[in-house]
């Protein structure tokens, strides 16, 4: 059978673990790798597995898409530069996954909106946040019993698992979870809390929700829904728990989750990094098939 | 030599945080008025600087941390339109409040911003540090949570913080742990590596009552400004106690500026009256010290005692043993659940 061509930009943790996941898909076929670094360990390890590679950033890739046939790129960079990263690749018809939190294209979390998001004609989808991966889920499965006046959520994550590019731009980073918390999830107004714990041996990642409905919570559809969802996500990230909850207190329902990684790439306490790369891939794979059934609809032109 | 013979002569600056930490005693839920009292009159004192913010920081009103009574900026506008001299300040954790917000708190008169991380991840603070310089903020990094880690990895942190523009860097005590030795080895040791033009803070709490003690410690290793509350008000067993600062400090001839009756007068008409309990050094506050936990955890641990008959001491513990840090209130209910399930105080489905 065959796959669709990808690449992806920025081989570091994120990009390296996306690389993984990519190999073992049934749908998609990763040929190349770009960064700007020539001795990065990253573009190596990408060589050794076979993939072609440039350290001359995008535009050491466009010259090849075409040739390649290269349909989806996946952005692993920074919300500086992913912009002009998509505006580039969309020029040459390529699908761009943006995993930075530079959000130009809608958000997309699999479980709540993918499906949605495929009906439409799009050139560049972003999946928000770690953060935001994991605690939209969970704001969605309360939303869709009954309506959320607001949502809070509270990621902490291992410091080992949080690369130079999401300190940097932490601002960015809780920004655009809040805002998704509340567009994706489905909460009249969102917020979220970002806390990085350097403990050893590092944590998992832990996430908490609390949803404030707008009437008395209904105990048993809510946590029917949370129970429902919590599998869903587990389709695509096994290690998803819940820890503790939906606990209810007036109109306030607590969700305590666990994300343990893969360990593609990165150990298994970075849950954050995994549930990002295969909420990316799954997303891709979607698009992918489309490709492959003739139904994908790439509308640049008019939308430009 | 004697530590008065370090300290005499010194030039230390205070800074109030009842305004700040004493809402977690509160609950956040200091009225407009209180604050305006308290801060009126830690001004007519000469205390220089005053934070005001929601005990988390800006953007700390969540049900995380507890919804404040009022929004940042109807405190920070309330204070900051009646300040005399003191300078407004305001404690901004990256990951809890955003850039906009710290806009908005200088457009409402706050002059100078803490801004703070967990003692090994200065990175974070780049951005905010960044902003509190370009909107001409005398900006300050502060180090939480700082017994947690080495000497040498703080310093490393300091300078980083020093690198992105703060113009004093602060050794925080945030668990009440620290004992005059180890603040001897921090504050020497950043004395030693920041740039002499940095200025060096310290922020006690009073878990083991040892707040000044080490504040002391804190001069006499080269600190320019210390943290305290009048009457102690905070999280825990309290900040550093002012008002006992500021009269020993005077007496072992450190200068503060501060008119130090005045500032008993604070503590004693102003803000002892606010308290529903005055902090002090009970069961669970002092194990917070000992075991080296987050001050402002001891009242979610209390409730969860309340809530689930669970030991709120054999909670913080457990909470030092898992390494919880700042900002991770909602583990503490996590753990509370937990933990209740495995002693059976509770059903195992909740």
């Amino acid at each position: 059978m065959s796959k669709i061509k990808c690449a992806i930009i920025g081989p570091g943790n994120i990009g390296t673990d996306l690389l993984y996941k990519l190999m073992r898909s049934d749908v998609l076929e990763p040929v190349w790798m770009v960064g700007v670094d020539p001795t990065s360990a990253g573009l190596a390890r990408a060589r050794e597995l076979g993939l072609k590679t440039t350290e001359n950033g995008v535009d050491g890739l466009l010259a090849h898409v075409l040739e390649d046939g290269v349909k989806i790129a996946f952005d692993a960079t920074s919300a500086y530069v992913h912009p002009e990263n998509s505006r580039k690749l969309n020029e040459l018809g390529v699908l761009m996954i943006d995993l930075t939190p530079a959000a130009i294209g809608p958000l997309c979390v699999p479980p709540v909106n993918l499906a949605r998001l495929a009906q439409d004609a799009v050139v560049n989808v972003n999946m928000v946040t770690c953060a935001g991966q994991a605690t939209i889920p969970m704001v969605a499965a309360v939303s869709q019993v009954q309506p959320v006046d607001y949502a809070e959520i509270i990621a902490t994550v291992a410091s080992k698992s949080i690369g130079p590019g999401t300190r940097k731009n932490i601002d960015e980073f809780t920004r655009t979870t809040s805002a998704a918390v509340a567009s994706v999830g489905g909460a009249k107004q969102g917020k979220a809390i970002v806390v990085i714990n350097p403990a050893e041996p590092p944590l998992m990642m832990r996430d908490t929700v609390y949803c404030e409905t707008a009437d008395e919570p209904d105990r048993a559809a809510i946590t029917a829904s949370v129970r429902a969802m919590i599998a869903e996500v587990q389709k695509y990230v096994p290690g998803y728990r819940l820890k503790n909850g939906p606990t209810f207190e007036g109109r306030k329902v607590s969700i305590f989750l666990e994300v343990e990684g893969l360990g593609d790439f990165l150990p298994v306490y970075a849950g954050n990094l995994d549930i990002m790369t295969a909420a990316g891939a799954r997303t891709a794979e979607l698009f992918a098939q489309e490709m492959l059934d003739g139904t994908f609809k790439f509308r640049m032109a008019e939308n430009a | 030599m004697t530590l008065e013979d370090q300290v005499r002569g010194r030039k230390v600056m205070l800074h109030d945080m009842c305004l700040r930490d004493g809402m977690h005693s509160m609950r956040h839920q200091i009225t407009l008025d209180q604050m305006i009292a308290v801060s009126t009159g830690l001004d007519a004192a000469g205390v220089p600087l005053i934070q005001v913010t929601h005990g988390d920081g800006l953007g700390g009103s969540s049900l995380n941390y507890g919804r404040g009574r009022h929004s940042d900026r109807e405190y920070i506008s309330a204070v900051a339109s009646r300040m005399k001299n003191a300078v407004v300040s305001v404690l901004h954790v990256p990951g809890i409040g955003t850039l906009d917000e710290l806009r908005m708190a200088a457009d409402c008169g706050a002059g100078c911003v803490h801004v703070a991380s967990h003692c090994t991840e200065a990175d974070v603070t780049e951005q905010h540090i960044g902003l509190g310089r370009k909107l001409g903020m005398d900006t300050v990094g502060f180090l939480m949570m700082a017994h947690m880690t080495d000497v040498e990895t703080l310093v490393s942190q300091a300078l980083l913080m020093e690198g992105y523009g703060a113009t004093t860097v602060y050794c925080v005590d945030s668990a009440g742990y620290m004992l005059p030795g180890d603040v001897t080895a921090r504050i020497g040791a950043l004395r030693a590596a920041l740039r002499p033009e940095t200025g060096i803070g310290f922020h006690g709490h009073h878990n083991l009552a040892m707040g000044v003690a080490n504040s002391l410690a804190a001069v006499a290793a080269g600190a320019t400004r210390i943290d305290g509350s009048a009457a102690g008000f905070g999280a825990g067993a309290g900040n550093t106690p002012l008002e006992v600062f500021a009269a020993v400090a005077e007496r072992m001839g450190i200068e503060t500026g501060v008119d130090v009756f005045r500032l008993m007068d604070v503590a004693e008409d102003c803000v002892l009256p606010m308290m529903a309990r005055p902090p002090r050094a009970d069961r669970d506050s002092l194990t917070l010290g000992y075991a080296g936990v987050y001050s402002t955890f001891l009242y979610n641990a209390k409730e969860a005692e309340q809530k689930y008959g669970l030991p709120a001491r054999d909670l913080l513990v457990e909470l030092g043993r898992l390494k919880m840090i700042g900002g991770q209130e909602d583990m503490i209910e996590d753990t509370a659940l937990t933990m209740a399930k495995a002693r059976g105080l509770i059903a195992a489905e909740a």
